[in-house]
């Protein structure tokens, strides 16, 4: 095998591990989306947010800290104490249930029955609202995640794949967190996908899904499956937020990864599962190969910023619902 | 007839507005009886789906309200009730036009119907071979995709769904809606059997006049959100007025809609 055909693997791994972070952003869109027809633009300041919370309960800050103190005159930041991972992002998924119910319960509960485009309308100025709460609750400095995930390139991959093609070639450079990731997001998915398909709520998930009126006439609850999904969409959200805030930094720019989301959906479909995780992988090696094969050597590089967008475009002209959106049913 | 007078359900003199402004229902007021199939009959735009939802309270969702009368379910106001409560209370609607669940089977559509019952797996697993045993058609088809059924076997899924909850009283709104006249008789003729050998009641709105008259016990006619007539169905049957104007006879036989007399005595009839 020659050096370059292995370093074109490479790129391909590379790329499918990327695909797979933009693919656990997609995720929580399509819950929401699926459930309730709410496109949720939040959902990227939502894995700001679940990150921000995870970093500060770890590091034992006081929340709304510069609220406290101006109200009370008091100087206080931390409580002193620093709380282990796994308790710390079990409180954050509490937090993130209470800020499902509360969005269903102040928020959407009122507008049932409105137009997408209100609904949408409505996720954008939450977006802005929990991205306020976000910084008043936990200040507004870059903080770094201390998860103890491991970062860097794999030298047990690099090790065990050098010289594989000649002296060229130095082994596949594979980064550990992306390993990690990967892994997450598939017990994840395949979490969600067993739940939705095999459990009475998740039954009760997908008749939501496909029809409201016909689900309450049942006697399910909307308020109730709402929650639930938008709880689901939170704990991914945390998920997303962890992965891509180890990577980068926990900070603002975070919330800017929803529009990376935003092609991963119109190839895989705003309504499934599986299409999240595919069509995220897709747009991972895709723009990674292209970027390798003609836009480093052709186009002056850079090509990663607009190759998933004009991707997404391609497929909205040949194949609207996405690769694995639910068919639209008509009996002839 | 049953035999029993035992009312369970009541609908005393309700009236229904959309978006706050568009009045449907102008005082409808009707009793269900135990154990008996009633029919609500009318055409097109008279309420009867209003009629069923306010009871069901399903009009939150489409901007409707109850603004006055009351809705009295075993001697208990229900009108305040959100339709799952309800549910558990036996009472279970099957919307106009199937509603099924498209995306999932058959056999889930039938297991979504059991979401408010709290008895158990195997209490569930007895109910869906009693819901198969009523329609065989759903057994075979069990496996696939409620969306890839035909409309038979969809109103057939519905009513099952329904059946699932374990209801006391079934809404059962159109089920004749857009099938061909031997699937209507057969549809009905299972309803009849759930009514005689499960003991549920029916409260069944219908355009179809003549099918739902031969089925039901009794009847109520419905015109532009009023109630404009009511009685026994075999009653009903021999109305010279329902005769002309829902089943299409008259004492000259059929009629052509031309008649003007026929229009004017009509129009007297509903002012």
């Amino acid at each position: 095998m020659s050096a370059d055909f292995l370093y074109g693997i490479e790129v391909v791994l590379n790329g499918l591990m990327a695909g797979v972070l933009y693919a656990l952003v997609a995720l929580g869109f399509v819950l929401i989306f699926k459930a309730s027809g709410i496109f949720n633009f939040a959902q990227g300041v939502m894995a700001l947010f679940a990150a921000l919370t995870l970093v500060g309960i770890m590091e034992g800050q006081v929340p709304f800290a510069h609220l406290i103190n101006a109200v009370f005159g008091t100087n206080i930041h931390h409580f002193g104490w620093q709380v282990p991972a796994i308790l710390a992002i079990f409180l954050t998924v509490l937090v993130m249930i209470a800020f499902a119910w509360a969005v269903q319960h102040f928020v959407f509960r009122h507008l049932v029955g409105q137009e997408p485009i209100i609904l949408f309308m409505a996720t954008i100025g939450l977006a802005y609202f929990l991205e306020g709460v976000g910084d008043l609750m936990w200040g507004s400095s870059i903080r770094t995640l201390a998860l103890g995930l491991p970062q860097g390139g794999s030298l047990w991959v690099e090790e065990m794949t050098n010289g594989l093609g000649g002296d060229d070639f130095y082994g596949f450079f594979i980064d550990k967190l992306d390993m990690v990731a990967t892994l997450v997001a598939l017990v994840l998915v395949a979490g969600l996908v067993a739940f939705a398909q095999y459990t009475k709520q998740g039954r009760a998930m997908r008749a939501v899904a496909d029809d409201h009126q016909a689900a309450l006439s049942v006697g399910i609850s909307l308020s109730y499956i709402w929650v639930l999904v938008w709880s689901l969409a939170g704990i991914v959200a945390l998920v997303a937020g962890v992965m891509w805030g180890a990577k980068s930094g926990v900070q603002f720019s975070l919330s800017l990864i929803a529009l990376k989301a935003l092609p991963v959906l119109m190839l895989g479909g705003f309504t499934s599962i599986p299409g999240a995780i595919v069509g995220g992988m897709i747009i991972g090696v895709g723009e990674k190969l292209f970027e390798y094969t003609i836009g480093a050597p052709y186009l002056g590089g850079a090509t990663e910023n607009w190759f998933a967008y004009m991707l997404a475009l391609v497929f909205l002209v040949f194949r609207p619902q996405g690769l694995f959106g639910e068919r639209i049913i008509e009996r002839v | 007839m049953p035999d029993s007078k035992e009312t369970l359900l009541e609908v005393n003199n309700i009236e229904v507005i959309y978006n706050h402004v568009i009045l449907v229902l102008k005082g409808v007021s009707l009793n269900v009886p135990k154990g008996g199939i009633t029919a609500l009959l009318g055409g097109n735009g008279a309420g009867k789906t209003t009629t069923l939802k306010a009871i069901s309270n399903l009009l939150h969702s489409e901007r409707g309200e109850v603004t006055k009368g009351s809705v009295i379910y075993r001697g208990e106001p229900v009108h305040h009730l959100s339709p799952e409560a309800l549910v558990k209370k036996g009472v279970v609607q099957v919307m106009e036009g199937r509603h099924c669940f498209e995306h999932l089977t058959i056999e889930e559509n039938l297991l979504t119907g059991a979401y408010t019952r709290r008895d158990g797996g195997a209490a569930v697993a007895a109910d869906l071979e009693m819901v198969y045993t009523y329609f065989p058609r759903l057994k075979e088809r069990r496996k696939s995709q409620a969306g890839y059924t035909s409309g038979g076997e969809q109103q057939m899924c519905a009513i099952g769904r329904a059946l699932m909850s374990r209801p006391e009283t079934i809404l059962l709104d159109e089920p004749s809606m857009g099938l061909a006249p031997q699937l209507v008789e057969e549809i009905f003729t299972i309803v009849k059997n759930l009514n005689e050998n499960e003991g549920v009641s029916f409260l069944l709105a219908e355009q179809n006049t003549n099918v739902a008259l031969r089925f039901a016990h009794q009847g109520y006619i419905l015109e532009s959100g009023r109630v404009v007539m009511e009685g026994p169905a075999a009653e009903l049957r021999e109305n010279p007025d329902v005769k002309e104007f829902y089943l299409g006879m008259s004492d000259e036989g059929r009629k052509s809609f031309r008649d003007v007399r026929s229009y004017r005595r009509r129009k007297r009839w509903l002012a």
